[in-house]
């Protein structure tokens, strides 16, 4: 695994080395028996369609747990996710590349803790944004 | 889904009501299931749950009960916001109580729209506060 991340080793505007997702149909069937959303609209491309998009759209949370994926990548087992926001402004659609990239906009401490704040989103290989989010995470000190 | 028109202040006044408690007993594979249709390969998610596999405990019956509070054509979660203090292990027994924090109506361009924002917190067999979320629902009226 990766070494450990410490609060001394990151700076405001430090990126995060991204993670890119190629999710398939047979993955958001996956995701739909493990998370229970059974929404039509992630597998039946009928019903999506009949709703007005080109076809099955990949899960809101799907795409947040890979954004969940890229914090507990980079912040190692000593760091923990705070929190998490995700705001779904596009569609992303199984075939196409999910691009999670993010960068550090704050750090400080408060109560003892080592707070790290990011910007995170989405892009699809058009280079459009359909998830935009946020993340705090807590990393631990060196020393 | 509900049959008929919607009766927007009958919806508003669920408002803070909370719904039936789901209760889920984690086990390993719930969580071995999880990271696969993630694909995510961490080994630590052998004996501990990533941060976001939270978002399931009680997930179908959290798409239920939102499907029924209108006569939505489609829905569509429109952001979520997730507190996570600590994580889920195999064993635990988690606790998932969802209310309704806020409904707001609008007019667009499909028809009419709902913007329905949610609050569950999620406790372990210790009462301890696991996590808190708070998404926000689009639902579309036709």
């Amino acid at each position: 695994m990766v070494e450990q991340l410490y609060y001394e080793d990151i700076a405001v505007g430090s990126e995060i080395a991204p993670l890119v997702k190629q999710p398939t149909t047979r993955q958001l069937v996956m995701w739909a028996g493990a998370s229970g959303d059974y929404y039509p609209i992630h597998y039946d491309k009928d019903f999506a369609q009949s709703r007005g998009l080109p076809g099955v759209i990949v899960h809101g949370q799907l795409a947040g747990s890979f954004l969940g994926q890229l914090m507990t990548d980079w912040i190692g087992e000593q760091g923990m996710l705070r929190k998490l926001s995700c705001s779904y402004r596009g569609m992303n659609y199984p075939g196409e590349a999910l691009i999670c990239q993010g960068k550090v906009t704050k750090k400080y401490v408060e109560d003892g803790e080592h707070y790290v704040e990011c910007s995170l989103w989405v892009e699809n290989p058009k280079g459009e944004k359909t998830v935009s989010g946020k993340a705090i995470v807590i990393l631990p000190p060196r020393g | 889904m509900a049959e008929g028109s919607l009766n927007i202040d009958e919806l508003k006044s669920k408002i803070g009501v909370e719904w039936e408690p789901q209760v889920y007993e984690i086990e390993r594979g719930m969580i071995r299931r999880f990271v696969q249709a993630i694909d995510d390969p961490n080994p630590r998610w052998q004996d501990i749950a990533p941060p976001t596999f939270v978002w399931t405990i009680g997930l179908e019956k959290f798409q239920q009960q939102v499907s029924a509070l209108a006569p939505f054509v489609s829905t569509l979660n429109g952001g979520t916001e997730l507190k996570c203090y600590q994580l889920v292990r195999p064993g635990d027994v988690v606790t998932a109580i969802t209310k309704i924090t806020g409904v707001r109506e609008r007019q667009g361009k499909m028809g009419r729209v709902l913007f329905i924002t949610l609050d569950t917190t999620y406790k372990n067999q210790r009462q301890e506060l696991v996590a808190r979320c708070q998404d926000m629902v689009i639902g579309n009226l036709g």
